[in-house]
């Protein structure tokens, strides 16, 4: 379980609006023979926080790459902020730009100082101009609480920085969404809540996230919804009290019993 | 453990420091000069009897070099006279007034010798761009890079060959030669090699199958002949395909025989630069929205390329001595002049080969090892910008 507690008044409710972020509706994928994901339905409200858990090789962190391109799939619909993902390049190109996501791996760029990894894509993608990115930059560093690092290398950085030096780099990109990938597992426990700090802060200012984690203490703070995954399949979709307290399938209550030890 | 709080519990197994242990200076011999030697040189049975074999290996070659290179050696003379041997010079060492008696041959071949500024002038525009884009620093280097890249090749062109409305007679590439052609042919190599290996390796690595089968097929195809093979295709078999007028000069032919040729190897160094980039570095280029070919340009590349400084040296090195090879098909490089040179009978001494051959090493020695000197000098600056 977590070392991390949070304080129970940490997050504000959720600002879940009407207005649909991401809309998954019958999603199927295939790695070569084996069917990864199954018939997968999803809908993210705008400024709603969703955490999806389950065994690994579920199919979590699939969902999150069909969700802006990095993977193809074979049938079914995703549509994000409106716009339909298909095989179209232009359009995969389009929701990227509006989705932001944070790695595992952290995966910042080695070869370009913090600043420089900040600002690569608002000035290659977005054209902003590069003193206009350089204070977007800076201002979300701040907000993370490294702007002290700005000129460093990501090779100079604790695993913990280089974490929140990957979301502000997402976050330059002013993206209606936001996707974490198992954003604490590759961190030394040391680290993991000065990453998940960053990530209340970021839902207390009403950004839309979808989060695929192990960290049961975040899910239940954060989460408007707890979406619980097996075997390419979504088992159980819950409010995180629900969730945690009452669940109702079978698989749920096996895979809560094993990490709420 | 005096003051260290003795705690005794389970017999002595728990324990709390006290105070922190004193840092002590090293034992005597292992820092300075004497450690150096026993470290590095005698370290063990084995290293103690390289060491000496070394030291020994030295003592026989070194001198008899250093006296035939430069104190028995002949550095002035008009003629053989000078460099045979006499009963002033009992011992003559290697015939410099021969090497300076034909410097101007080694470095413009038979260029018509009232057209040689134009080579002189060639050979300065050359070290501006080099020195340009070499040197980290510069001001404006992307300017510098245009200048290289853009401007240098086309006025080099109409400089050396000639451009009659300007004045510029047209001199025939058969009378090129010596460094001139030396230096024509490898840069020609090594500035389109990169390009079109960087191509290749993309080719090689591609999703669509006929750009990765035609780009394999060319690399193996290139790679598994010799250099003298695609030399001799390009100037002896080409003009039988193709009609006497539209047959291209044969300098021509030789530089885009070296060029396809070290595009081959460039293109598996490259390869292996970017095959050693995680695949995480793509998509996280990707899932912030930039393209295929921004992420090759601003991502990918600069840190595959970096990681290959040293491949990509060793393959210019190789490039640039392979050069040489163009002498089998009649072309005049460096060598080729020095080997026309020292049979010029009015400078037939015994020593004028060795002279000669020792005079093309140092050459291309100086020239490689500068190559190799700098690129380590880039791979430190690099390597302080990013420690991983």
């Amino acid at each position: 379980m977590s070392a991390v507690e949070l304080k129970p008044d940490a997050v504000a409710p959720s600002r879940a609006g009407g207005e649909v972020a991401v809309e998954i509706k019958g999603l199927y994928k295939w790695f070569g023979e084996f069917n990864v994901l199954r018939e997968v339905d999803l809908t993210v409200r705008r400024g709603e926080r969703i955490v999806i858990c389950g065994p690994s090789g579920s199919g979590k962190s699939t969902v999150l790459r069909c969700i802006n391109g990095l993977e193809p799939f074979q049938r079914g619909e995703v549509v994000v902020d409106g716009i339909s993902l298909g095989n179209d390049v232009k359009r995969i190109a389009e929701v990227r730009r509006e989705v932001g996501m944070v790695f595992q791996q952290f995966n910042l760029f080695p070869h370009l100082t913090v600043l420089e990894n900040c600002t690569l894509a608002p000035i290659n993608v977005r054209k902003t101009p590069k003193a206009q990115a350089e204070e977007t930059a800076l201002r979300l560093l701040r907000r993370v609480r490294i702007p002290e690092q700005a000129n460093k290398y990501p090779g100079q950085l604790s695993g913990g920085q280089q974490q929140r030096v990957a979301i502000a780099r997402a976050l330059c990109m002013n993206p209606k969404l936001m996707m974490f990938d198992e954003p604490t597992s590759a961190l030394d426990p040391e680290m993991v809540k000065e990453v998940l700090d960053t990530m209340v802060q970021l839902a207390l200012d009403g950004m839309t996230m979808l989060v695929v984690t192990h960290e049961m203490g975040f899910a239940r703070q954060v989460a408007d919804r707890v979406v619980f995954m097996d075997a390419g399949q979504v088992v159980e979709i819950n409010t995180p009290n629900e969730f945690f307290n009452h669940p109702q399938h079978e698989r749920t209550k096996l895979f809560l019993s094993q990490i709420l030890k | 453990m005096a003051d260290a709080q003795a705690v005794s519990v389970a017999g002595g197994f728990a324990y709390v420091r006290g105070e922190p242990a004193p840092a002590l200076p090293p034992p005597f011999a292992s820092t300075g000069f004497l450690g150096w030697c026993r470290a590095n040189l005698f370290g063990t049975p084995f290293n103690a009897v390289l060491t000496v074999l070394t030291v020994l290996l030295l003592a026989w070659v070194v001198p008899p070099l250093v006296r035939f290179l430069l104190i028995d050696a002949v550095w002035t003379g008009a003629d053989r006279q000078a460099c045979l041997e006499s009963a002033a010079h009992p011992n003559v060492g290697a015939c410099w007034a021969f090497v300076r008696e034909h410097l101007a041959y080694f470095t413009y071949g038979s260029y018509p010798i009232d057209g040689r500024w134009r080579v002189d002038l060639f050979f300065i525009m050359l070290a501006v761009g080099i020195g340009w884009l070499l040197w980290l620093d510069a001001p404006r280097r992307d300017l510098g890079a245009l200048y290289f890249f853009g401007i240098f090749p086309i006025v080099s062109f109409f400089l050396l060959y000639g451009l009659p409305p300007l004045g510029l007679e047209v001199v025939d590439t058969s009378r090129w030669g010596g460094m001139l052609i030396t230096l024509v042919v490898a840069v020609v190599g090594i500035v389109t090699s990169m390009p079109l290996g960087i191509l290749l390796a993309l080719g090689r690595r591609s999703r669509m199958p006929a750009v990765k089968t035609l780009s394999v097929i060319f690399i193996e195809f290139v790679r598994g002949v010799p250099l003298i093979t695609v030399l001799f295709m390009a100037s002896v078999m080409l003009p039988l395909f193709l009609p006497q007028e539209y047959s291209p000069d044969k300098l021509v032919r030789a530089l885009v025989g070296v060029s396809l040729f070290s595009a081959a190897y460039m293109a598996e160094v490259v390869r292996a630069g970017l095959q050693a980039i995680p695949k995480g570095q793509w998509e996280a280029a990707s899932a912030l929205g930039l393209g295929y070919w921004r992420t090759l340009h601003l991502v990918v590349l600069p840190q595959a390329l970096r990681i290959t400084i040293p491949n990509i040296l060793n393959s210019y090195v190789a490039l640039f001595k392979d050069t040489t090879l163009v002498f089998f098909v009649g072309i005049f490089d460096f060598l080729k002049t020095i080997e026309t040179a020292r049979a010029n009978p009015l400078w037939a001494t015994p020593v004028t080969s060795a002279s000669g051959y020792a005079f093309a090493a140092l050459v291309y020695f100086v020239c490689c090892y500068s190559m190799s000197r700098y690129a380590a000098g880039v791979e430190r600056r690099l390597a302080v910008g990013d420690r991983r």
